[in-house]
């Protein structure tokens, strides 16, 4: 099984790399990006039957700094 | 004063710390990572400055889960004196011994230079030898300095003169223009500046002497 986990920066945390790259799609004559925020994608290959709580427990001790991100876990 | 400095795989301001605590006196060993023990009776941990483990997952993520690292908890936690600088801070952060994150610089670029500092508090082992609202130089030098802190946890912080050093001209974005703070016993700093950069006039500065001196001197006292 497959566990994916995005990482986003909580609201309300500013993100410089997202602005950095709002800006440069502007650059590019993209008009309309009203906003860009970056995150990551980790993917997790799992022994089948791992419990989502324990998926839960990697995110809060390593995975995922809760005091600037959130997460989201997608089971496959 | 006995000290001990942590070497991560990728730290690279090791050398200069044990440098910096020898030179104010200190009897300085160091400790590696996969170690799960510090040694017997000390006063001091310092957390050099460098990339542990490659900067991978977050700026000092990995080295916050390394067995030395939850030994280094058990010290603090028992009234040790903790100093972690650059990396060392951002690793401080991650175990939680200080309160806030460390994030990319908000004008995304690495920054190396030497910039001004104000001493918020002198109300600390670390910062006893300067007067309060001095101006010291200090080098910077890293791409992930920007603290970021609640609202919350800024006031409370400020309530309890918990804010060690804040840049004169704010380089990064640093909520509050914070460079260094303390834990609530005060025995805990992280900073993102270099003191041991600083120890003797031909670095530039020697501006960052002193704190070694103040923190090597208070703990012999103690």
């Amino acid at each position: 099984m497959k566990a994916i986990v995005t990482v986003m920066l909580k609201n309300g945390v500013l993100d410089p790399q997202g602005e950095a790259v709002k800006s440069a799609l502007g650059g590019l004559g993209f008009s309309g990006v009203n906003g860009v925020r970056q995150g990551k994608v980790i993917e997790l290959d799992l022994a089948d039957g791992t419990d989502a709580a324990q998926v839960d427990d990697m995110c809060n001790r390593l995975l995922v700094n809760a005091v600037i991100e959130s997460f989201t876990v997608d089971i496959l | 004063m006995r000290a001990a400095v942590v070497v991560f795989p990728g730290s690279n301001c090791d050398r200069d710390m044990v440098l910096a605590l020898r030179e104010s006196g200190a009897d300085v060993t160091t400790v590696w990572h996969k170690d799960a023990e510090l040694p017997q009776d000390l006063d001091l941990v310092a957390i050099p400055g460098g990339f542990s483990f490659g900067d991978y997952l977050r700026c000092g993520a990995i080295a916050a889960q390394s067995p030395i690292c939850r030994a280094v908890v058990e010290h603090a936690s028992r009234g040790g004196y903790v100093l972690g600088v650059c990396n060392g801070f951002q690793v401080l952060t991650e175990t939680g011994l200080v309160p806030g994150a460390l994030m990319r610089n908000s004008g995304l670029k690495f920054l190396c230079k030497t910039v001004g500092l104000i001493v918020a508090t002198e109300n600390s082992a670390f910062t006893s030898s300067y007067a309060q609202g001095s101006e010291i130089q200090v080098p910077i030098a890293h791409h992930d300095g920007n603290y970021f802190v609640t609202d919350a946890e800024l006031t409370m912080m400020l309530d309890e003169d918990r804010v060690a050093f804040r840049y004169s001209d704010n380089p990064n974005g640093s909520a509050g223009s914070i460079a260094g703070v303390l834990s609530s016993n005060r025995r805990v700093l992280g900073m993102m500046p270099h003191p041991e950069r600083a120890i003797e006039a031909q670095m530039g500065s020697a501006d960052g002497q002193a704190l070694f001196r103040a923190l090597v001197g208070q703990t012999i006292a103690a």
